[in-house]
C-alpha cells in the first residue's frame, strides 16, 4: 500500500538507535512570532562566503538579496522579512569552532512586506527550460537543507560526461530525534512532489527514487498520496530499513542502486543526483510562488525542553526563541546541541542563530547524553570496525592519530571517514573517536596549506632571481650596444670605463650575492 | 543561555569496558560449574584465589605505575585475566604456583606492557605458560574426574592439598592423579599403543575424555551466548574449530589408528575454552575481520600440531601466544576494502 517493491542492497554496519521521533511529532508545525532580531551569518553554505550589498541603517524588503555570493559555488542571502540592517559584523555563528562570523543583523518592522522583490513566479513552460531552472534556484538562494548546504543549483548542472539516470529524494531522516523533514512530508507532500517534477525533468533520469525510513508511516502514507494521481512507473517510493545513517547521501545511493560513489568522486560519476525533500520543496517555492529560502522547519526537540515541536521559522532566529516557543528549557537542561544526537556539535551559547542547513536543535538533560566519563585505553573490541558504514578500520586510525602519525592515518583512509559517530558511540572504552578524526583532518589540511605557502615563497623568490639576472643580462648587452656603436671613445679612455664597469658589476654581484643569502635565510 | 560544549556523538553510549568484562564473566560461569562438578572443590578454590591475586597485582601495579586505580580495577579485566588462569590449571594445584603465574601474568605480560590495552600478549596465557615451564611436574598433577555430588576430597581437604600440600592420610599424589585423556593419547601414541586400545584403558565418555566433554560443552554454550550478546565476533572461534577439524579430520581420515577423530579435538582439554575466550581476546589478538579468521585458524593448526607432535599434551596457550605475535602482521595484510575504493592498493598515494 505505502511503498511499490524495490530491491533493496545494504552498506556495512551501521546502527539502530533509539528513534526519539515521537516527543516532535504529536502536534502541527507551529509558526512562532518574530523574533525581535535575525542574525543572518553571511556564510551559511559550502563555498565561498556571501558579501554584504546593504548598508547598516538600511531599510530591506522581505525577500530582498542583502548578500550576494556570484561564485558558482554560493548561495545569496535574503531578508527573512521587511526590516532594518542594524548591524553588519562579528557575531556568534553555529559552528562547532564556537567562534563569531560576519553577520548581517535585522531588525524585523512587523510589516513582513515584500516590497516588489517577490520573484515572478515561473509558468511550465519557462520552468522547463534548465537554464532558467537553474537561475531561479540560484537567485533564490536554495542550499541543501539536509544539513550539508551545498548550493543545489550546481547539482542541477551535471557536466556533459555525466549522464543522470537516477535521481534520488532523501527523505530517509535517518538521526534520532530530528523530525523536520518527516512533518514537511505529511504537511506538504505535495510541494515536495511539485519540485521533484521540476527537478525530474531538468535532469531526465530514466528513474526517481524516494527514499524514506520505515519508521515514518505517515510519511509513506502521504508521499504515495501526493504522488498519487501523477504516478508514473519511472518514480518510487522506496520504505528504507531504519538503520543508521541510511540517510547519508552515498550510504543511500548504495542502498537504492547498488552502487558505490567512489571515495574521490561524487554521486553524479556513478549517475545519481541526490536532493533533501525540503530541498525539493523550496525548489517548488521558489519556481512557483518566487520565494527565495528564507524560512525553514526546525525540530526542537530533547528532553531539555519543555514542550519538543517543530517550528517554521524565518532563517536567523536566534536559538533562545525557537526554545522559548517550544515550551522553554528544562531545570535540568544540559547541553544545547545543533542538528542531531550523533553529528551535531554542542552550542556553547543559545544566541546563535538557525542557518539555512539547521534542521534541529537538541536540548538535552544529562541523562540524555553521553558525558567524557573517564575515557578507558582501547582495548581492541573490533565493534567500531563492526559498524563502520565506510568500512574503515576506526581503532587502528585512532592509534594513529594519537601518535600523530597522519601517513599511516591517510594510509588508513582517513579522509574517507563521514563522521557519523557511530565508531564512538559503540566504544566501550568511551573514546572521543570522531574528535581525534577531525583533529587528524585538520591538521593534515594545515600542514597542506603551508607546504603550498612554502611552495609559493620558493616560486616568488626563484621568480625574483630570474628576473635580476635577466636585468643584469639586459644592462650587459645595452653596454655592448652602446660601445659598439660609432663614434666611440678613444682606446684608454675606453679601457678605464671598462674597469670602472667591471668593478661596478662586481660590487652589484657581491651585493646580490649576500642579499640571496638573507633571502634563503628567511624562507627557511 | 550558556552551555558547556561536549563533542559529537552525544547518544549515551551502550557499552563500556566493565560491562564487556561481566558479560565475559557470564559466559564463563557454565564451564567454570561443569569443571567443578568434575573436578571438585579445587576449581573454585583456584577462581577465588587467583582472581584476588590478579586483582592485588593490579592495584599494586597502577600504584606504582601512578595510574587512577578504580576505573581500571573496576573495569574487571584482572578478574577476567584471573578467572581463566585458574580454569587453565589443574585442580589441585598449589598455592603458590598460583600466586607466581598470576603474578607474572599481570605484572609483567600486561603492566609492564602499558596496562590495560596495550599487553602484546594474552597475560592468562602468559602466566600459564611461565607456570607449566617452572613447575612441570606440579602443573600436570591432574585428578580423574568425579563429580561433586561424591568428591574425591571435601571442601577442607581441598584446602588442605592447596595450601598445605598435605594429601589426606594414607593417599598419595601417584594415587590420587591421572593423566588427562589428551595426555593418555599422546603418551600411548608415543610408546606405538593404537589408538583403540588407548581409549579402551583410558576413562572416555561419548566423543572425549569422560567429564572433558561436558566441560567443553559448557564452554561452548558459554562461547555461544557471548557471541548472541556481540561480546565477541565469531571469526576468530570459528577460525580456531574450522581450522582443528578439518587438519585432524585429515591426518584421521588418513590413519586413524594414530590420529583421534575431529570431534574428540574439539571436545578435549581447552579447546572450547581457547575458542570463545581466549583466542577471541581482543587486545592481543587480531583485529580486523578476516584477520580474526585467519588469528583464529592459525590457533586451530598450531593446538593440532603440539597436540599430535608436540612436548604438550595441550597447546592451546603456546598456539596463542605464538598467533599473537602474529596478529600485528595479519592486521597490516587484512584491512577491509573501504566504500567507495576499488581493490586496494589500485589508488594508493604511493
Amino acid at each position: 500500500m505505502t511503498a511499490t517493491p524495490h530491491k533493496l542492497w545494504q552498506f556495512h554496519g551501521g546502527l539502530k538507535l533509539p528513534d526519539h521521533k515521537a516527543e516532535s511529532t504529536g502536534g502541527p508545525v507551529v509558526t512562532p512570532p518574530l523574533a525581535e532580531r535575525l542574525i543572518l551569518p553571511l556564510r551559511q553554505h559550502i563555498g565561498q562566503p556571501a558579501q554584504a550589498c546593504v548598508q547598516q541603517g538600511e531599510h530591506v524588503f522581505k525577500g530582498q538579496i542583502i548578500a550576494r555570493c556570484d561564485t558558482y559555488v554560493g548561495a545569496h542571502i535574503h531578508a527573512p522579512t521587511s526590516g532594518r540592517v542594524v548591524a553588519i559584523g562579528d557575531h556568534p555563528v553555529p559552528h562547532p569552532s564556537g567562534l563569531s562570523a560576519p553577520c548581517i543583523t535585522l531588525e524585523p518592522d512587523g510589516k513582513d512586506d515584500w516590497g516588489d522583490c517577490r520573484m515572478p513566479p515561473l509558468g511550465e513552460d519557462e520552468a522547463a527550460d534548465p537554464t532558467t531552472l537553474r537561475n531561479r534556484v540560484r537567485e533564490a538562494g536554495i542550499v541543501g537543507l539536509g544539513g550539508a548546504a551545498f548550493p543545489a543549483a550546481v547539482k542541477l548542472n551535471p557536466r556533459p560526461n555525466q549522464a543522470i539516470d537516477t535521481l534520488i529524494v532523501n527523505g530517509a531522516e535517518c538521526e534520532p530525534y530530528i523530525t523536520c523533514d518527516d512533518m514537511l512530508m505529511r504537511t506538504r507532500a505535495r510541494e515536495i512532489i511539485a519540485g521533484l517534477l521540476l527537478v525530474q525533468r531538468t535532469l531526465g533520469p530514466a528513474r526517481c527514487l524516494i527514499g524514506i525510513e520505515d519508521n515514518k508511516p505517515e510519511a509513506l502514507r502521504a508521499m504515495t498520496e501526493a504522488l498519487g494521481g501523477e504516478e508514473q512507473d519511472n518514480i518510487r517510493i522506496v520504505a528504507l530499513p531504519s538503520i543508521y545513517p541510511t540517510g547519508g547521501e552515498r550510504q543511500l545511493i548504495r542502498i537504492l542502486t547498488g552502487r558505490e560513489v567512489p571515495s574521490d568522486g561524487l554521486p553524479a560519476d556513478v549517475g545519481v543526483v541526490c536532493h533533501n525533500v525540503a530541498t525539493l520543496a523550496a525548489i517548488h517555492r521558489a519556481v512557483h510562488h518566487g520565494e527565495p529560502l528564507i524560512s525553514r522547519i526546525v525540530t526542537v526537540t530533547g528532553s531539555g525542553v519543555r514542550s519538543p515541536r517543530n517550528l517554521q521559522v524565518p532563517i536567523g532566529t536566534p536559538i533562545a526563541h525557537l526554545v522559548a516557543h517550544a515550551g522553554g528549557y528544562t531545570e535540568a537542561v544540559e547541553r544545547l546541541i545543533m542538528g542531531g544526537p550523533m553529528m551535531g556539535f554542542a552550542l556553547p551559547s543559545d544566541e546563535v542563530p538557525i542557518i539555512k542547513g539547521g534542521n534541529c536543535v537538541l536540548a538535552a538533560e544529562a541523562g540524555e547524553v553521553s558525558a567524557p566519563e573517564p575515557v578507558m585505553p582501547c582495548i581492541r573490541c573490533g565493534e567500531c570496525v563492526r559498524v563502520c558504514p565506510v568500512r574503515l578500520l576506526p581503532q587502528q586510525l585512532y592509534w594513529h592519530t594519537r601518535a600523530k602519525d597522519f601517513d599511516k592515518a591517510q594510509d588508513h583512509n582517513l579522509f574517507d571517514c563521514i563522521e557519523c559517530g557511530c565508531c564512538a558511540h559503540v566504544c566501550p572504552s568511551n573514546i572521543p573517536l570522531v574528535q581525534y578524526f577531525r583533529f587528524a583532518k585538520n591538521e593534515i589540511w594545515a600542514q597542506e596549506r603551508e607546504r603550498q605557502q612554502a611552495d609559493a615563497a620558493r616560486m616568488r623568490h626563484e621568480l625574483r632571481r630570474q628576473r635580476l639576472e635577466r636585468e643584469k643580462r639586459e644592462k650587459a648587452e645595452r653596454m655592448n650596444r652602446k660601445r659598439q656603436a660609432p663614434g666611440g671613445t678613444s682606446g684608454a679612455a675606453d679601457a678605464a670605463k671598462k674597469a670602472a664597469v667591471q668593478a661596478a658589476l662586481e660590487r652589484a654581484q657581491a651585493r646580490k650575492a649576500t642579499q640571496q643569502d638573507a633571502s634563503k635565510s628567511d624562507a627557511s | 543561555m550558556r552551555f558547556k560544549t561536549f563533542t559529537s556523538p552525544h547518544m549515551s553510549p551502550v557499552r563500556s569496558v566493565h560491562r564487556v568484562m561481566r558479560q565475559v564473566l557470564y559466559g564463563l560461569l557454565p564451564g567454570t560449574a561443569a569443571m567443578a562438578w568434575f573436578f571438585g572443590w579445587g576449581v573454585l578454590v583456584n577462581v577465588l584465589l587467583a582472581v584476588a591475586v590478579a586483582l592485588a597485582t593490579e592495584t599494586l601495579m597502577l600504584l606504582l605505575r601512578r595510574r587512577p586505580v578504580r576505573p581500571f580495577i573496576t573495569d574487571l579485566s584482572a578478574v577476567v585475566a584471573g578467572w581463566l588462569f585458574a580454569l587453565a590449571i589443574p585442580p589441585l594445584t598449589p598455592w603458590w604456583i598460583t600466586l607466581v603465574g598470576v603474578a607474572f601474568a599481570m605484572a609483567v605480560a600486561k603492566h609492564l606492557y602499558g596496562g590495560l590495552g596495550y599487553n602484546p600478549f594474552n597475560p592468562a596465557m602468559i602466566g600459564y605458560v611461565v607456570a607449566v615451564i617452572s613447575f612441570p611436574r606440579e602443573m600436570t598433577l591432574w585428578i580423574p574426574p568425579g563429580t561433586l555430588a561424591d568428591p574425591a576430597f571435601t571442601f577442607s581437604e581441598t584446602l588442605g592439598i592447596i595450601f598445605q600440600g598435605q594429601l589426606p592420610a594414607g593417599l598419595t599424589w601417584d594415587a590420587v592423579t591421572s593423566a588427562t585423556p589428551l595426555d593418555r593419547i599422546q603418551s600411548g601414541l608415543g610408546l606405538g599403543q593404537p589408538l583403540g586400545e588407548i581409549r579402551d584403558s583410558s576413562p572416555f565418555g561419548f566423543v572425549a575424555g569422560r567429564g572433558w566433554e561436558w566441560i567443553n560443552l559448557a564452554f561452548l554454550a558459554g562461547g555461544l551466548w557471548l557471541l548472541h550478546r556481540r561480546v565477541i565476533t565469531w571469526q576468530a572461534p570459528a577460525g580456531m574449530l574450522g581450522a582443528l577439524f578439518l587438519i585432524s579430520g585429515l591426518f584421521w581420515l588418513m590413519d586413524p589408528a594414530a590420529y583421534p577423530d575431529p570431534l574428540f579435538q574439539l571436545f578435549s582439554g581447552a579447546a572450547m575454552l581457547g575458542a570463545f575466550f581466549i583466542a577471541t581476546d581482543p587486545v592481543s589478538g587480531s583485529a580486523t575481520p578476516r584477520g580474526r579468521l585467519i588469528f583464529g585458524a592459525g590457533v586451530g593448526l598450531l593446538v593440532f600440531v603440539i597436540r599430535s607432535w608436540g612436548a604438550y599434551a595441550e597447546g592451546v596457550a603456546f598456539a596463542v601466544l605464538l598467533m599473537n605475535m602474529m596478529a600485528p602482521t595479519i592486521d597490516q595484510y587484512t584491512q577491509p576494502r573501504v566504500f567507495g575504493q576499488r581493490a586496494r592498493g589500485q589508488e594508493d598515494r604511493g
